[in-house]
């Protein structure tokens, strides 16, 4: 293929996804709104104004770049999890085995296909977080692209959990009982400086925590770990995943026989 | 002379369970050429072609299409293909047009190309009214056209069937024949196709290939290969019953029903010495057919044949 015909061929499997989600938007976009805003009024209002301050900021504040990373996180993780494993379950990733696209578009069109999930369910919590307070950018620039770069790295994680799934319940493991609690327990609701310091050490091993604060520094400009290095943390995974990801699909692990 | 639209060498897939699915078969397909791949159920038909289009990992062997290695260049190779497997494999949530489009899409049509491409493949398969509609919606015969269609939109020299006309009635299965008849002669598409129905194969191909227990026992042109058939059996209807089974020295003749008999006529028998004997003992014959299609007989004493040597090799394996 040449470059026009595999961008032709990108833009196709994205334009697809894209298609898929909005299609069933009630399943899809709706819920994260809503949730959000329960979490909104409930932790951010009703409990977070008796809570007072978290490093510096109403409580308010300080959970909005979290539970906004939080819909990140998860949206593009089980979009790309639930769309890819469909098309191994009704056969059609046949339609794409059979043709001349490269095996790294396939996998570039599902994960840019969960980025624009897991970024406009973002863009919609950002939007319903904004009846509830007055949100401040301090970095603008980093904020964009360090969840971006989260989502990327979240697309990627739920394609690979799709190559293993065998049935349905297997793309929900990994989100139940890893994403959520690692989200849960990664400074979202607050902040580890508040723990013990065993429990801190602990909590360092958790890479959503770095996410979470360097999304939370590019709207506050606090964090509790280094911005730099966490960045770096997050692109290291995403060439690593990649790798692991395309690699798999060159073999046709769970996909070809 | 051109290089064949299918050239197969040493093809063998072994499974993970250890099951020698194809056992290094050879097998070349002319360009133009209408070819059937014939076998039993899990003789290894699908896998071969699951193999040239690269849904089933071969375990060794050459496959060219065209001349293009596919080990080499794949992706250049798949250009050639259209592929019509034997089970629906699109997404039976999609709109019809978007299934079409989307594959055109993956071989790098632009939507400009696409659109007249796919308005002409709905309107001749018959779907173009349906182009709006979720694809689960449409019957059985309707959901194979659309995979046809979609095989068909990038202009594939190659097409490969896998048991297309499966479950379809027989009207639509001969407006499906004529179709692949005409894409066949007036476009030049190289078919190769698997099917059950031997009528089908007799019908529609030139060449033909039978495969058993991954093992190709036959290759060999459709006509040369009925013009070994060395006995064929009718069905004679009776314009009234008979107690028993007429004697006709030289023929054998079986009663099936009170007024249904069965005939089995040998190379060089003539047809008309059985018609007069008939005549003689006062039967007359209202109507006249085929027991079975004739490349089913042979089909089914070519596949037990084979079953017979394998069981032969497996005895002496086992005494060795």
């Amino acid at each position: 293929m040449n470059a026009t015909q595999t961008l032709i061929a990108l833009w196709t499997l994205v334009l697809k996804e894209i298609k898929r989600f909005t299609r069933i938007w009630p399943q899809t976009l709706l819920p994260p709104s809503i949730t959000m805003a329960m979490y909104f009024i409930i932790f951010g209002n009703l409990i977070g104004s008796r809570i007072g301050e978290m490093d510096g900021f109403s409580y308010m504040d300080f959970i909005v770049p979290g539970l906004i990373m939080m819909s990140v996180i998860t949206n593009s993780y089980s979009n790309v999890a639930s769309s890819f494993f469909s098309n191994k379950f009704q056969r059609s990733i046949e339609e794409m085995m059979v043709s001349p696209m490269p095996n790294w578009v396939i996998l570039s069109g599902f994960v840019l296909g969960g980025m624009a999930r897991g970024l406009g369910v973002g863009l919609i919590v950002t939007l319903v977080s904004l009846f509830f307070t007055r949100l401040t950018v301090e970095h603008s620039l980093l904020t964009v692209l360090v969840v971006v770069l989260t989502s990327a790295l979240f697309s990627i994680g739920g394609f690979i959990n799709a190559l293993f799934a065998n049935k349905f319940d297997d793309i929900s493991i990994v989100p139940t009982f890893i994403l959520t609690p690692l989200t849960y327990l990664g400074g979202v609701f607050y902040s580890i400086s508040m723990l013990p310091d065993f429990w801190q050490g602990v909590s360092m091993l958790n890479p959503i925590l770095y996410m979470v604060n360097v999304f939370r520094y590019g709207f506050l400009g606090v964090s509790d770990i280094p911005v730099g290095w966490a960045l770096a943390a997050i692109v290291a995974f995403i060439f690593a995943l990649f790798m692991v990801a395309l690699t798999m699909l060159e073999r046709g692990k769970g996909i070809r026989s | 002379m051109a290089e064949p639209a299918l050239s197969i060498r040493g093809l063998t897939k072994v499974y993970g369970n250890g099951f020698h699915a194809l056992k290094g078969i050879d097998l070349d397909v002319q360009q133009g050429d209408f070819f059937a791949l014939l076998g039993p159920n899990g003789a290894g038909k699908s896998t071969t072609l699951g193999a040239v289009c690269s849904l089933v990992q071969k375990s060794a062997g050459k496959v060219s299409i065209f001349g293009i290695d596919t080990d080499k260049d794949f992706a250049k190779a798949k250009y050639q293909l259209g592929v019509v497997p034997q089970e629906f494999n699109f997404n039976q949530f999609e709109k019809v047009i978007d299934i079409v489009l989307a594959q055109a899409g993956y071989y790098g049509m632009t939507r400009k190309e696409a659109l007249p491409r796919a308005k002409q493949l709905l309107n001749d398969l018959g779907l173009w009214d349906k182009r709006n509609g979720s694809a689960r919606m449409l019957s059985g015969g309707m959901k194979r056209r659309l995979m046809i269609a979609r095989a068909l939109m990038h202009r594939p020299k190659l097409l490969i069937l896998d048991e297309p006309t499966a479950g379809v009635d027989i009207e639509l299965r001969r407006s499906m024949w004529e179709y692949m008849r005409r894409i066949n002669r007036d476009e030049g598409t190289t078919i190769i196709l698997t099917t059950h129905y031997l009528e089908e194969a007799e019908s529609l191909c030139r060449n033909i290939a039978i495969i058993n227990h991954g093992e190709i026992v036959r290759n060999t042109s459709v006509r040369k290969l009925l013009a070994e058939l060395n006995t064929e059996t009718f069905l004679l209807d009776l314009a009234a019953p008979v107690k028993q089974a007429p004697i006709i020295e030289g023929f054998e003749v079986q009663q099936i029903e009170p007024s249904q008999l069965a005939l089995v006529i040998h190379r060089g028998q003539q047809l008309n010495d059985v018609f007069s004997a008939l005549s003689e003992q006062g039967i007359t014959v209202v109507s006249m057919r085929n027991r079975a299609n004739r490349l089913e007989e042979m089909f089914v004493s070519m596949v037990e044949s084979s079953q017979q040597a394998i069981d032969q090799r497996e005895q002496q394996e086992a005494r060795a």
